[in-house]
């Protein structure tokens, strides 16, 4: 089940420096390959966990391997750059959205760009607009084109349609099948069930900091365990 | 009769001086403002203060004390001027350690041009007031860009880390931020610089003229003076804003927390 691209994780232990630790001790293979959805109650690490891929923050114990290295084996720029992230408000930067696009990639051509949005379903015709005219949901599409410059192998998702209404959801979903489809790995955080079924390929279920459970939605809906089945929504 | 004679209005004109903040007081007590204390104890202080400094520069400035006697002095400036900034600016990691290299960093630039140049005789008498101008007029600037980059710091860590999941390196998210903390702490100088002569004669200025100076000596003196304070204010903030900026991330290119900040 574990692809090149899966992430290891080695009794790491993660949170805040001086702080109780949120995430414990935690030995975890996180599949790279289509959808994995991090799925849990409030404060069980999802989030924290997340984090640790990109090393937007590092464990205060234990390694991380990806791709045969240690994450702190590689220089953050270009391990940010292969393991892209949108977050769950859309973090627009001042100008149009080309201006945004660019962040990402200096010298993108107008070609391209309009090719990048286009694949998020975004009409190319954004481009010259002001960042912060766009709706929430093309905003969010619009991190993800951005994200896309860098072609990334993964593509990391720290709920990004909590704060979308239900039709910019679906199509923020969609474009996430898309793209696991497409080759480019996702790994989705979601406090959402129903979000969850339609999404996950391979899920992960954390509580109290710990994993309580990986593996497909089917083995997940069969669990002895009464969190974990609450967790994937099991009918 | 009060004469000014070589820049001494005599301890009468002093007392005599008084009679303004008399004036205040009593607009205070007139409108009901409470501020009587407080100006009474500020003008007390300012002038124990000043007795004390007037006193010791006597040993400080004359043209047979050794020039060291200044640049302790200046030191001593310096040494406060960066505990001010670090009681002003508590949450900026390191900041005590900051202003101390930001603040002899611009002295020494400054000085550097001034004397290097041959543009002032190096004495007490230059050495000090000078330096004190550049260190005191860099004080504000400096708390400002301070807390200006703090404040991008907390506020803007959505923004920070999304230019870091791009893979951009901690220079490059926060540049944009450093860039405006630097512009915010550096228009009020260049305003004043636009507006002397025309809004306010500066205190060097009047200093001279008051002393005897020709005003069209005097105002030399000020333009020179006008420069450097903006030369010591661009240099003061600059180094207080790159050091700031490399202690607000980690080796990694990680934007830190508040609580992973090392201080002094």
């Amino acid at each position: 089940m574990s692809s090149a691209d899966a992430f290891e994780l080695i009794s790491v232990d993660a949170g805040p420096v001086g702080g109780d630790p949120i995430l414990r001790s935690i030995d975890l293979v996180v599949p790279a390959n289509g959808v994995t959805v991090l799925a849990g109650p409030s404060g069980a690490g999802k989030s924290t966990l997340l984090r640790l891929l990109n090393r937007l923050d590092d464990p205060v114990a234990g390694e991380i391997r990806w791709r045969g290295r240690a994450l702190t084996e590689w220089a953050p720029t270009e391990l940010r750059r292969q393991v892209a992230m949108v977050f769950q408000r859309p973090p627009l930067f001042a100008g149009t959205v080309l201006d945004n696009l660019r962040v990402a990639l200096a010298d993108v051509d107008a070609e391209r760009a309009a090719h990048v949005l286009e694949h998020v379903g975004l009409d190319s015709e954004l481009l010259d607009h002001e960042a912060d005219s766009l709706s929430g949901g093309e905003a969010q599409r619009m991190c993800v084109a951005r994200a896309l410059l860098t072609d990334p192998a993964v593509l990391l998702a720290d709920e990004p349609t909590a704060a979308l209404d239900r039709a910019a959801r679906a199509t923020v979903e969609d474009l996430g099948r898309m793209l696991a489809d497409s080759g480019v790995a996702v790994i989705w955080v979601s406090h959402d069930t129903d979000q969850l079924r339609r999404l996950a390929d391979h899920v992960i279920v954390l509580a109290d900091g710990a994993v309580r459970a990986v593996g497909h939605l089917a083995e997940l809906d069969a669990s002895d365990d009464p969190l974990v089945r609450q967790s994937v929504g099991a009918p | 009769m009060i004469g000014v004679e070589q820049g001494d209005i005599g301890i009468a004109g002093l007392a005599a001086s008084g009679i303004l903040v008399a004036v205040a007081v009593a607009i205070s007590l007139w409108r009901q403002l409470g501020l009587e204390r407080s100006l009474l104890w500020a003008s007390l202080r300012a002038l124990v203060q000043l007795l004390l400094v007037g006193w010791v520069l006597q040993f400080v400035v004359d043209p047979d004390d050794p020039l060291i006697f200044s640049v302790l002095w200046i030191v001593a400036m310096v040494s406060f001027a960066a505990y001010t900034t670090s009681r002003r600016a508590a949450d900026v990691p390191k900041v005590l350690r900051l202003s101390l290299l930001a603040y002899t960093a611009s002295a020494i630039v400054v000085l550097g041009v001034l004397f290097g140049f041959g543009i002032y005789d190096l004495e007490g008498r230059t050495l000090v007031p000078l330096a004190g101008m550049v260190i005191g007029n860099s004080l504000a600037a400096t708390v400002l860009v301070s807390r200006q980059l703090l404040i991008a710091a907390t506020e803007q860590r959505g923004v920070i880390e999304g230019r870091l999941a791009l893979g951009l390196s901690a220079t490059e998210a926060f540049q944009p931020h450093l860039r405006q903390a630097l512009r915010t702490a550096l228009v009020p100088q260049i305003e004043s610089t636009k507006a002397v002569g025309i809004v306010f004669l500066p205190g060097a200025m009047v200093g001279l003229i008051l002393a005897g100076v020709d005003p069209a000596d005097a105002v030399k003196v000020q333009v020179s003076v006008m420069y450097l304070v903006l030369g010591s204010v661009a240099t003061t903030t600059a180094v207080m804003s790159l050091g700031i900026s490399r202690e607000l991330f980690t080796p990694a290119q990680q934007l830190r927390r508040p609580t992973q900040r090392t201080d002094d």
